[in-house]
């Protein structure tokens, strides 16, 4: 997913020249965090909340005088887990997109967030199930064919490390209301169903 | 308690509601119920009424016109199942079969049919034990539902009696179809409380889910820990219902009665044994009697331990509703006409005794987090303050 279908495209901005009362009023009235400063749609700087608070003694300053000037930016077509990435190792809330010179909009830890819900969520009517897997090609695959096998549509996929060493844990929320013959496939073609309760002892959850 | 005529709608047409042998939804359970309440002597001809099929436009208040004709292609003899999968059907929850279209037009038919009876006020308790297929949306089968049966009947008594009616949902599973389907009516209130979504389907019910606009505070969830029991089960369904229905003033309840928060039952993870099957109707009953003229349909819903959970469970209710004491065991009659066919020891008592299931051993935490569930569910219902 790229960042132009997360990204908010009208930008809340103030201008250079604008005052550091100016810049709160505005975060407060709109809840946020970042205002990018610019002058004719280029960005020249960004100010948050906490550089305003810093300038709370000089409403009258100009945010010129307290904003951060090397900002980072990205690219409408940078891909969204690289800007999370960068908004994590640079320890950042935001980050403006930047498209030939000009601010088209901004991205936050929220909005990312936001995504990662999305994607993670139940949009379907599902059940869950939880595998873990030799950390090998074409185990999705195996896995993948059973659900074939039993006609049963997958909503959502996901792949994260697991704790076992030379693992991977890989969750599906699938269309069924009676998941019981896929996971006992699974349990057939030799492979562990994770924290269902129906592979737990009573109560163990 | 006064307790005026009660109706019990059944046709030998609901068994037609029927996938395949090996499915998990078998309406051999509706036979299985039948004969033991008429083994107990609780239904007699006065109680017995026969539903007529839901009409088109009673189906199109809550499907679209699209889906009936997909349903109704579906339905003949040699369709392909692989051209339906875009309205959920053809799956193996929810396959076709001949005839769906007919057979579950008849089930809304008789759900209609047992909530015209009580709000014209032919009878005071109307039962459709083959009713409650709550997963049905609006244009897609889903977790064995065709049609929608319950907001059918919701829809029927919306429009003809402009009645305010709440809906109680306590299958084990949410009951996502009726919930979408009301979702922005204020009229209409909808709780669910089931096991929670985080493994079972259908995996939404949710205490977010609030309802929208101006139905919103009027969807309500609880969703409660696998492996709930007994107590901590009652006391959610308990201290939601009273003070939620009393602020509501409902002019009808609708309970929807699926039995597989049972021990037993293969396709959840509750814990809970049929005591509660006969507490629940207790319950609505108490509640119908105070809040609305004793008026309330109860219908059926999920219950796949067909053998050993659900004629009980529903025997209970319908006990309930006719107002009769049961005896303490289930009569021997009807455990030697099934027990045969049975491929498990029939239960001989109707309560199951207090020693039959070894007691969870995280019991405190999933009571107290049950707790924290039903406290944040009433925060956020907003006509209760």
């Amino acid at each position: 997913m790229l960042v132009e279908t997360i990204m908010t495209r009208d930008v809340l901005t103030v201008a250079t020249g604008a005052t550091v009362r100016d810049a709160y009023e505005i975060t407060k009235k709109h809840r946020i965090r970042h205002l990018p400063v610019v002058t004719a749609g280029k960005l020249v700087g960004l100010i948050s909340d906490r550089d305003l608070r810093d300038a709370a003694h000089s409403p009258d300053t100009p945010v010129e005088q307290w904003m951060k000037q090397d900002v980072i930016t990205c690219h409408p077509l940078d891909f969204v887990e690289d800007t999370a990435s960068t908004i994590y190792k640079n320890r950042v809330g935001c980050l403006p997109v930047i498209s030939k010179g000009q601010l088209v909009g901004i991205v936050s830890e929220r909005d990312i967030l936001h995504n990662l819900v999305e994607m993670m969520g139940v949009h379907a009517p599902t059940s869950r199930v939880e595998v873990e897997l030799p950390d090998k090609p074409g185990m999705l695959a195996e896995i993948a064919d059973l659900l074939r096998a039993r006609r049963i549509n997958a909503s959502t996929v996901m792949v994260f490390p697991s704790t076992t060493e030379g693992c991977k844990t890989i969750v599906f929320r699938i269309g069924t209301m009676d998941p019981r013959r896929f996971i006992q496939d699974i349990q057939n073609a030799g492979y562990r169903v994770v924290q269902h309760p129906s592979a737990l002892d009573e109560g163990e959850v | 308690m006064s307790t005026g005529k009660s109706a019990f709608v059944f046709s030998e047409d609901f068994t037609r509601y029927k996938f395949t042998e090996e499915h998990p939804f078998n309406p051999q359970r509706l036979l299985m119920t039948v004969d033991l309440i008429k083994e107990l002597g609780l239904l007699d001809a006065s109680h017995l009424v026969q539903p007529v099929p839901a009409t088109e436009e009673d189906l199109l208040r809550v499907h679209d016109a699209r889906y009936l004709e997909a349903v109704r292609r579906a339905s003949l003899e040699g369709a392909d199942p692989d051209h339906f999968a875009a309205w959920g059907l053809g799956t193996e929850d929810t396959p076709i079969f001949p005839g769906m279209h007919d057979a579950s037009a008849m089930i809304c038919g008789g759900t209609k049919l047992a909530a015209e009876l009580v709000m014209s006020g032919q009878v005071q308790h109307a039962l459709n034990l083959a009713g409650g297929l709550h997963h049905a949306h609006r244009s897609k089968a889903s977790g064995f539902c065709v049609y929608n049966d319950i907001a059918v009947a919701i829809a029927h008594v919306r429009e003809k009696y402009n009645a305010r009616v709440v809906y109680i949902d306590t299958d084990a599973h949410h009951g996502d179809g009726v919930q979408w389907l009301f979702y922005e009516d204020p009229d209409v209130l909808t709780i669910s409380i089931h096991e929670t979504g985080k493994y079972l389907y259908p995996g939404t019910g949710e205490l977010t889910e609030r309802g929208e606009g101006r139905g919103y505070g009027y969807s309500l969830n609880v969703p409660l820990e696998a492996f709930t029991e007994d107590d901590s089960w009652m006391q959610a369904v308990r201290n939601v219902l009273v003070p939620v229905l009393t602020a509501f003033q409902p002019d009808l309840i609708v309970h929807q009665n699926g039995c597989d928060a049972h021990r037993f039952d293969p396709l959840t993870h509750l814990a809970a044994t049929t005591r509660i099957y006969r507490d629940m109707p207790k319950l609505t009953h108490q509640l119908a009697h105070e809040l609305c003229e004793g008026r309330w349909v109860g219908i059926g819903g999920g219950g796949y331990d067909i053998w050993r959970v659900v004629p009980r469970a529903w025997t209970m209710l319908w006990a309930e509703i006719v107002d009769s004491p049961l005896p303490a065991d289930v009569p021997s009659n009807w455990l030697a006409r099934w027990q045969a066919q049975a491929p498990v020891d029939l239960p001989t008592t109707f309560l199951d005794p207090a020693d039959l299931f070894t007691p969870i051993p995280r019991r405190t935490e999933i009571t107290e987090k049950n707790e924290i569930t039903v406290r944040r569910a009433l925060k956020g219902t907003p006509f209760l303050f």
